[in-house]
């Protein structure tokens, strides 16, 4: 993310370029400026930021603080100097210990650890493992690291072709012998990366750990450091050889939980302890002095075992999230732009208001698979328990039980990647490949304590959120 | 004060940072309630700061500080007055537009040039003070002037930010905070270096706090605007006093710190007379001396005392506890023989600079902390103890010895930092942040932060504020506080009656009152700024009353100026009762009314009177007599009438 230097007037659009120019400064002047209410402002130019007005110049005063001042108050300015912010992090050699195992950090985009730029306020990836080392050195006592940039996208910009490279760079890092992979990804669609690696990827050997943080790395109370330590302790000496989620289990800093990659969801937009294990129990507790199994059900870790695999798709499918009064014509106009494969997250037990039956008639008869969720997200789609449920199961739409929505989305393209069968696909979805569709649900699967209860206060005020 | 000192000749430069709550009703960066105040808690969190680092891959000197302590930092939180912004798991709100416009009123009040746009800037604190571990804070005005003794001091800049958790407890590697104060939004005024005395440096708090709150538009009460104190002399370096809680310490901290300074320097002369200069001539070394002090008959180097001091009953104790087994470490300090004893402040020597750092830092707090060669517990079995330690460092006679203990690798960091401040004393001063105490002394706090600590707040997009604004601001500012001073002396009201009025708000009722009720003013604000304190004192809710009530009252008393008279208990009804009638009261109590036959009644009342005092003198009978009259008639009848009639009535009786 090094910054582009090619422009002197970096951010800056409009009046503020013309007078910069007229000025006779650019981005990095050192400068002495006064307005014109005669107020010195010493400091230096800093690059704007894109979407901000074309009235303000930025600078970055002595003391630390930034201020915009307005292109029509500029009275004279004096350029004394020229600093130019060097982007570099220093790096220290990971060390290395025949004794430890080996982890590889396979990279997204999402910033795990990073520095900061006190000038610019720019936050500075670290990545490299001696980036890495200098940042949370706490990990060369864990494994030694090597780590693989494979593209720098944001989550929200994950996509199929992405999730086929993470896969195929998981069996390259399998052969060549690593003890556990870990991949660093923003939280927004982990969940989804999560799960449909669960499908690209498995017979794993060993555990394939994905991780990333809440509050960037560059505050003092980030939990990406943390987050990493527990990812990589459970790559290098975790049990679970399945596609899981390491992220933080409570709020503080206590310890992190890891959850299967099919049936967890990110569930606050900014708490750390934001995903959840959802109609089922999380794998394993981690934290700094170990591993705290709290199921046995999972795939264990076996060197021997070969991986499989397995990276084709079809991105021709949707979630169609179900709401009163939604118009028939949404559905025609899905098949008519050529879409293969709608999830449904229903209403309920599953269901859809009446007048959309003949569109989803159509879209069945034309080929279209349609499968059924519930956007309730707990709790199972059980559509022969009441009339409307019973005429779509009539119809054609395949209730996936309690699959996620999101899940089912993944695996449903996953699946149209290897055959467009109606029969052959219902049973691919329907036939779990890593509990993601469960048969029982667990009392304890569901639990969204209600608070302002005296029982849930009294919990709540005395355990540490 | 011991010491005195010529403040001129030794240098003597301070500056402040006057910090002031704004009253908004809402916190700045989200929408919880700004002013409740909880001692309960309804939830808790336990995180911990790990500092981040520049870009040369260097940490700030306060982060490294804070991240050696490696502090478990919990956090107590109330729903009544916190979100989970404040627990650091929502991101920043848009910053709340009123906080804006009191901290532009604030700028504009102490004559400052308002910045065109206002960035958000984060400032690094890693004490856990702030559970985001920054502040969020930025810039609103620069250049300001406040007349100060026929010369100005100069405002270099002011902030708006929001305001940091309440601590509750330090103990060990545990401290606790309460988040209910933060996020509150304040304005932070730092002055330049330009006061010259402790008694000035008192006066100009007083005087920005004068500014501050004659717009009405501040909070007032405990902890609702807190200074720090930048004190240097000549030679020195800037020590920040932090969190100076009354205007009234601060000539004794000032002082304290200016001899504080002179003492460590001319201890830095004498380290420097017997050949310390650099790092390499500090020959300190330290030893694991537990073994040695097993079975010692000093109890406070045994570790079942630190079990006991540690184990308190409280359940949390284990995260008060460093790593590792219980360790005494004996520090050898060679060459530095009778340093430990160097004064430094009055009544302190340099042993307890070492001490605040073995405290702070290390996080070795049972007291005294540490034990040295030069104040040694005097028992004859504690002599032997220091000589056999002595002999097992190989101490020579010019040599000092530290003792510390706790849990090993604490042990380890505070024999580091007892190094570490010897360098700094064959420096001089160093940069630091002190914590200080009513007597005028002062203890570490933590180092100096640097500018490296601040960077832009990438959740915050900068706020614009428009000329249109600030001249909007403007127009309806109130009288600054030296304009409205000269008016009020003009007709006679005395200084303090004057800055207690402004201080505390009542010179805006005031002026409002002899606006719209034609009040005199000399009178106003004598009952404002003199007859109410008695009352507010006794408890009785005078604030309550609001400001147009005050101007009917003194509407009462233009009208009917006999009722003037009555003031205490029209002012008593008007808190009972606060929707009362006044005129009907008023009228009820027959105020500004002579009731019919009153002579007659003073008459009767002399008359019955007469055996009451028959000893007593003319004077203490009449005043015996006024006041009986005085409560049927006060209200009605003037003092003066009454008095009149007394005398008359004790006169005709002598006839
Ligand atoms: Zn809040």
């Amino acid at each position: 993310m090094s910054e582009s230097t090619s422009d002197p007037l970096k951010g800056y659009k409009g009046r503020a370029r013309a007078r910069l120019q007229e000025l006779g400064i650019r981005v990095w002047s050192d400068v002495r400026m006064v307005n014109s209410a005669g107020s010195l402002f010493e400091g230096v130019v800093l690059p704007r930021s894109e979407s901000f007005d074309d009235l303000h110049i930025v600078l970055k005063l002595k003391n630390g603080y930034n201020i915009g001042i307005h292109v029509d108050r500029v009275a004279s300015v004096e350029e004394i100097g020229y600093k130019e912010a060097v982007y570099k992090i220093p790096e220290q050699e990971f060390p290395s210990r025949p004794d430890l195992p080996n982890v590889t950090l396979l990279g997204t985009g999402g910033t795990i650890a990073s520095r900061l730029d006190y000038r610019t306020g720019a936050v500075i990836p670290a990545f490299t493992p001696g980036e890495l080392y200098g940042a949370v050195p706490e990990l060369a006592d864990i494994c030694n690291l090597t780590t693989k940039k494979l593209f720098g996208v944001f989550s929200e910009n994950m996509g199929w072709p992405e999730y086929v490279t993470l896969a195929e760079n998981i069996e390259r890092e399998i052969a060549d012998g690593a003890d556990g992979i870990v991949i660093g990804h923003g939280t927004d669609t982990m969940g989804h990366t999560a799960a449909v690696l669960s499908f690209m990827v498995q017979d794993s050997p060993v555990p394939v750990v994905v991780v990333g943080s809440q509050r960037s790395s560059d505050r003092p109370s980030s939990d990406a450091a943390l987050n990493l330590i527990h990812a990589i302790r459970t790559a290098a000496y975790g049990d679970i050889a399945e596609v899981q989620i390491c992220m933080f289990g409570p709020t503080s800093d206590r310890y992190g939980l890891l959850h299967r990659g099919t049936r967890c969801r990110k569930m606050h937009s900014s708490y750390r302890s934001t995903f959840r294990t959802i109609g089922d129990i999380p794998l394993c507790i981690v934290s700094r002095d170990g591993f705290s199994s709290l199921t046995d059900d999972y795939l264990h870790r076996d060197a021997s075992r070969r991986v499989r695999i397995d990276t084709v798709y079809d991105d021709r499918v949707t979630i169609l999230y179900y709401y009163p009064g939604m118009r028939p014509n949404l559905v025609d106009a899905l098949v008519e732009k050529g879409y293969r494969g709608i999830v449904i997250a229903g209403t309920g037990l599953g269901h859809v208001n009446t007048p959309l039956y003949p569109a989803l008639e159509r879209a069945i008869d034309a080929g279209v698979h349609v499968v059924m969720t519930v956007q309730t997200l707990w709790g199972f789609a059980q559509m022969y328990v009441y009339e409307t449920g019973r005429d779509l199961l009539d119809i054609g739409v395949v209730p996936l039980d309690n699959m996620l929505p999101e899940t089912a989305l993944m695996k449903l393209g996953w699946v149209l990647g290897h055959t467009d069968d109606h029969e052959k696909v219902i049973e691919m979805m329907r036939t779990p490949i890593n509990h993601e569709i469960t048969e029982r649900e667990p009392h304890n699967g569901y639990l969204i304590l209600q608070g302002g209860l005296p029982e849930t206060d009294e919990f709540v005020s005395s355990h540490w959120k | 004060m011991p010491d005195a000192i010529d403040y001129s000749e030794v240098g003597l430069r301070v500056g402040l940072e006057v910090h002031q709550q704004l009253l908004t009703a809402k916190k700045m960066f989200c929408n919880c309630p700004a002013g409740i105040y909880t001692r309960e808690h309804d939830g808790s969190v336990l995180r911990h700061m790990r500092p981040t680092l520049s870009e040369l891959g260097e940490y700030d000197g306060t982060a490294l500080m804070e991240f050696k302590t490696r502090k478990n930092i919990v956090y107590l939180l109330h729903t009544s007055n916190v979100c989970t912004y404040e627990m650091d798991d929502t991101p920043p709100f848009l910053m709340n537009p009123q906080a804006l416009d009191i901290a532009i009123e604030q700028c504009l009040m102490l004559g400052c040039d308002i910045i065109d746009e206002v960035h958000i800037a984060r400032k690094q604190y890693l004490d856990g003070s702030i559970p985001t571990g920054f502040q969020r804070t930025a810039i609103v005005g620069v250049e300001g002037r406040l007349p100060f003794h026929g010369r100005e001091i100069t405002i270099t800049q002011v902030s708006v930010e929001e305001d940091s958790c309440r601590e509750v407890s330090d103990r060990g590697h545990l401290i606790v905070w309460r988040t209910d104060r933060l996020g509150m939004p304040l304005i932070e005024t730092v002055t330049g270096p330009d006061l010259r005395t402790p008694d000035e440096v008192e006066e100009a708090i007083l005087l920005v706090g004068r500014v501050c709150r004659s717009t009405g538009h501040v909070r007032v009460g405990l902890g609702a605007s807190r200074q720090d104190i930048n004190v240097s002399v000549r030679g020195g370096r800037r020590v920040e006093i932090k969190g100076v809680p009354r205007a009234g310490w601060a000539p004794g901290l000032v002082h304290c710190e200016a001899v504080r300074q002179i003492n460590l320097l001319n201890l830095r002369d004498e380290l420097r007379g017997r050949g310390f200069r650099e790092s390499d001539d500090l020959g300190i070394e330290h030893r694991d001396v537990t073994e040695l002090v097993a079975d010692s008959p000093m109890d406070l180097l045994r570790a079942g005392s630190w079990e006991r001091y540690l184990d308190n009953g409280d359940q949390r104790s284990d995260l008060e506890r460093g790593s590792g087994p219980f360790c005494v470490r004996a520090v050898r300090l060679p060459g530095l023989g009778d340093t430990l004893s160097w004064p430094t402040q009055p009544n302190r020597s340099f042993a307890d600079e070492l001490r605040g750092r073995v405290r702070v830092i290390a996080g070795l707090d049972q007291p005294p902390a540490l034990l040295h060669s030069e104040d040694w517990p005097r028992e004859a079995s504690a002599t032997n103890e220091l000589d056999r330690l002595r002999r097992t460092l190989g101490c020579s006679s010019e040599d000092g010895l530290v003792v510390v203990w706790g849990a090993e690798e604490d042990t380890l960091t505070a024999a580091e930092e007892i190094r570490l401040r010897f360098l700094d004393a064959v420096d001089g001063v160093p940069n630091e942040t002190r914590q200080p105490f009513a007597d005028g002394s002062t203890d570490f706090e933590r180092i100096l932060p640097g500018p490296d600590r601040m960077y832009p707040d990438t959740d915050s997009p900068p706020q614009r504020v428009t000329r249109e604004r600030v001249e909007g601001l403007q127009a309806s500012l109130p009288e600054l506080p030296w304009s409205r001073e000269a008016r009020y002396t003009e007709v006679g009201v005395p200084t303090p009656v004057i800055h207690y009025l402004i201080r505390r708000g009542g010179a805006r009722l005031v002026d409002a009152v002899v606006e719209l009720s034609g009040a005199d003013l000399r009178r106003a604000c004598f009952f404002f700024g003199e007859r109410l304190k008695g009352l507010r004192r006794a408890g009785v809710a005078v604030d309550e009353i609001s400001d147009e009530r005050w101007c009917e009252l003194f509407a009462v008393f233009d009208s009917r100026p006999v009722a003037w008279e009555a003031w205490q208990s029209l002012v008593e009804r008007l808190v009972d009762h606060p929707d009362i009638d006044l005129q009907n009261l008023v009228e009820e109590m027959g105020l500004g009314r002579a009731p019919d036959g009153w002579r007659e009644r003073v008459a009767g009342l002399a008359a019955e009177l007469r055996p009451v005092h028959p000893d007593g003198s003319e004077d203490q009978r009449r005043r015996f007599l006024m006041g009986r009259a005085m409560s049927e008639l006060r209200g009605r009848v003037s003092s003066t009438e009454v008095d009149a009639e007394i005398r008359s009535r004790i006169g005709a009786e002598h006839e």
